[in-house]
């Protein structure tokens, strides 16, 4: 496939549960408490798309071929966008953009905070996302960019300390996210002589 | 039926109801699911026919009910109530009921009796949220309230809401609505009510003490440590007006049962 057309096809794709949910707001789908169905909704896609940024390069290594790499940083742009829909529908329906209260909420909720610090981790990523400040950065770029490990650490904290009743979802998550951070770990193990 | 009348007694409120479209499509019952939506899409497959109440413990006759027998016992009438979920969305609902305090005064509570304890009906092969094998309540669903509070005349048992039968997803045939607590109190599609001496046991409590109470009164003074309880999303809410309302204590029903916490530490017994 031609690059172009991957790339297209790629946005397209990120783009598709936005355009759900708008489809379903103007249809008046949503439901009687869009706030759920919509925090649900972005916060999902975060950290699918999170999931997918991190899959990237393993692939780039499995397969041999560059194409990886050349989509996910708007994988990566798409997850931030997620990420900021999910923050400004808790801004709208949860704390009628008080500041006091998002204060309040982020020294009360472990699982405010570490959801907020993960987003504030992942908005440097997405400023210096850019060719630009990739030349800039130079070799510290690699470095800042890693911060997205943790940040994926902190997404599944988020949802794993929202489990009620049933944790399956989450451990699943959970699991995908381990192996993807556990692959790269292996970098950092002893290497075995046979 | 008796139409609801407003009156200082709280049976009524003239608030915008929440139409009956979204209080029937939007619920939580997770015998059927944890979704929002799980419950009307899968309760059709419980059974309501033939229904009976066990009443057992502490009174003077115990025994079965039917629930025709119950029906045909108590006259129903009209309450609309706010209904204020944990999760910080409430509703105004028109039930269709008749005080628990009647079909208790009718079982005879004896002296002992200090606490009432309810369960739903546990029926796997029609409630397939209880065989989802992620889920940690232990079914079936338990309830309990202290005698008094069962006792007080807010306190309802419906059949019906908005002049119809209860649809299956609201609790069908018979529920309990316990206006002053948060929703999971008014636990749905009671099969068996018993009077004890000691605190039963309840569901939410048993599987998370820290975050649920038994007595588990609407309070934004005591906050919860998922949700803030401070607002609440009046539903129906939209992207445009997501209509956020400050939250009332006992959820408005003060007057009527503040006396039943007096000299209690409500952030202790929450």
């Amino acid at each position: 496939m031609l690059p172009g057309s991957l790339k297209l096809c790629v946005f397209v794709a990120c783009l598709s549960p936005l355009l759900w949910l708008v489809y379903a707001a103007v249809q008046g789908d949503l439901g009687p408490d869009p706030a759920e169905v919509i925090i649900a909704v972005s916060g999902e896609w975060t950290l699918r798309l999170l999931g997918l940024t991190l899959l990237m390069s393993p692939l780039r290594q499995w397969l041999g071929r560059p194409w990886p790499i050349r989509i996910r940083r708007m994988l990566g742009l798409f997850t931030f966008f997620y990420a900021c829909l999910h923050l400004l529908t808790f801004a709208h329906f949860f704390l009628g953009w008080s500041p006091a209260i998002l204060w309040e909420e982020l020294i009360e909720r472990p699982y405010i905070t570490v959801g907020f610090v993960g987003w504030l981790l992942m908005l440097p990523l997405a400023i210096t996302s850019t060719r630009g400040w990739q030349r800039r950065l130079g070799r510290s770029w690699r470095r800042l960019h890693q911060l997205v490990y943790p940040a994926a650490v902190l997404g599944c904290i988020h949802l794993l300390w929202q489990v009620r009743s049933d944790a399956t979802e989450a451990v699943v998550y959970c699991a995908i996210f381990a192996l993807l951070l556990g692959w790269r770990a292996r970098a950092f193990l002893p290497t075995q002589k046979v | 039926f008796t139409p609801a009348s407003p009156g200082a007694n709280g049976f009524h409120t003239s608030e915008d109801q929440t139409p009956f479209s979204d209080a029937s499509q939007y619920c939580n019952f997770y015998e059927f699911g944890t979704g929002k939506s799980d419950p009307a899409d899968y309760a059709h497959e419980m059974r309501t026919e033939p229904w009976t109440i066990e009443i057992a413990g502490e009174v003077a006759r115990p025994g079965k009910l039917n629930l025709e027998d119950v029906l045909a016992k108590f006259p129903l009438e009209e309450r609309i109530y706010r209904l204020r979920c944990v999760e910080a969305w409430s509703m105004v609902i028109p039930w269709l009921g008749f005080p628990l305090a009647a079909l208790l005064q009718h079982v005879e509570p004896t002296s002992k009796a200090k606490y009432v304890a309810f369960e739903t009906l546990h029926r796997p092969k029609e409630m397939r949220g209880t065989r989802s094998f992620g889920s940690t309540i232990d079914w079936p669903y338990r309830e309990g309230l202290r005698l008094d509070e069962a006792m007080n005349p807010l306190t309802l048992m419906a059949v019906g809401m908005y002049g119809k039968t209860l649809p299956n997803q609201n609790g069908a045939p018979i529920r309990l609505v316990v206006p002053w607590k948060y929703g999971f109190k008014s636990i749905k599609s009671v099969v068996r009510i018993r009077l004890t001496e000691e605190q039963p046991p309840t569901s939410w409590q048993a599987q998370n003490p820290r975050e649920y109470g038994f007595y588990s009164n609407v309070n934004p003074e005591v906050d919860h440590p998922r949700w803030s309880q401070k607002h609440e999303r009046r539903l129906p809410s939209s992207i445009f007006s997501p209509n956020r309302i400050p939250t009332a204590k006992f959820n408005g029903y003060g007057e009527q049962v503040a006396q039943l916490y007096q000299g209690m530490d409500l952030a202790k017994y929450y």
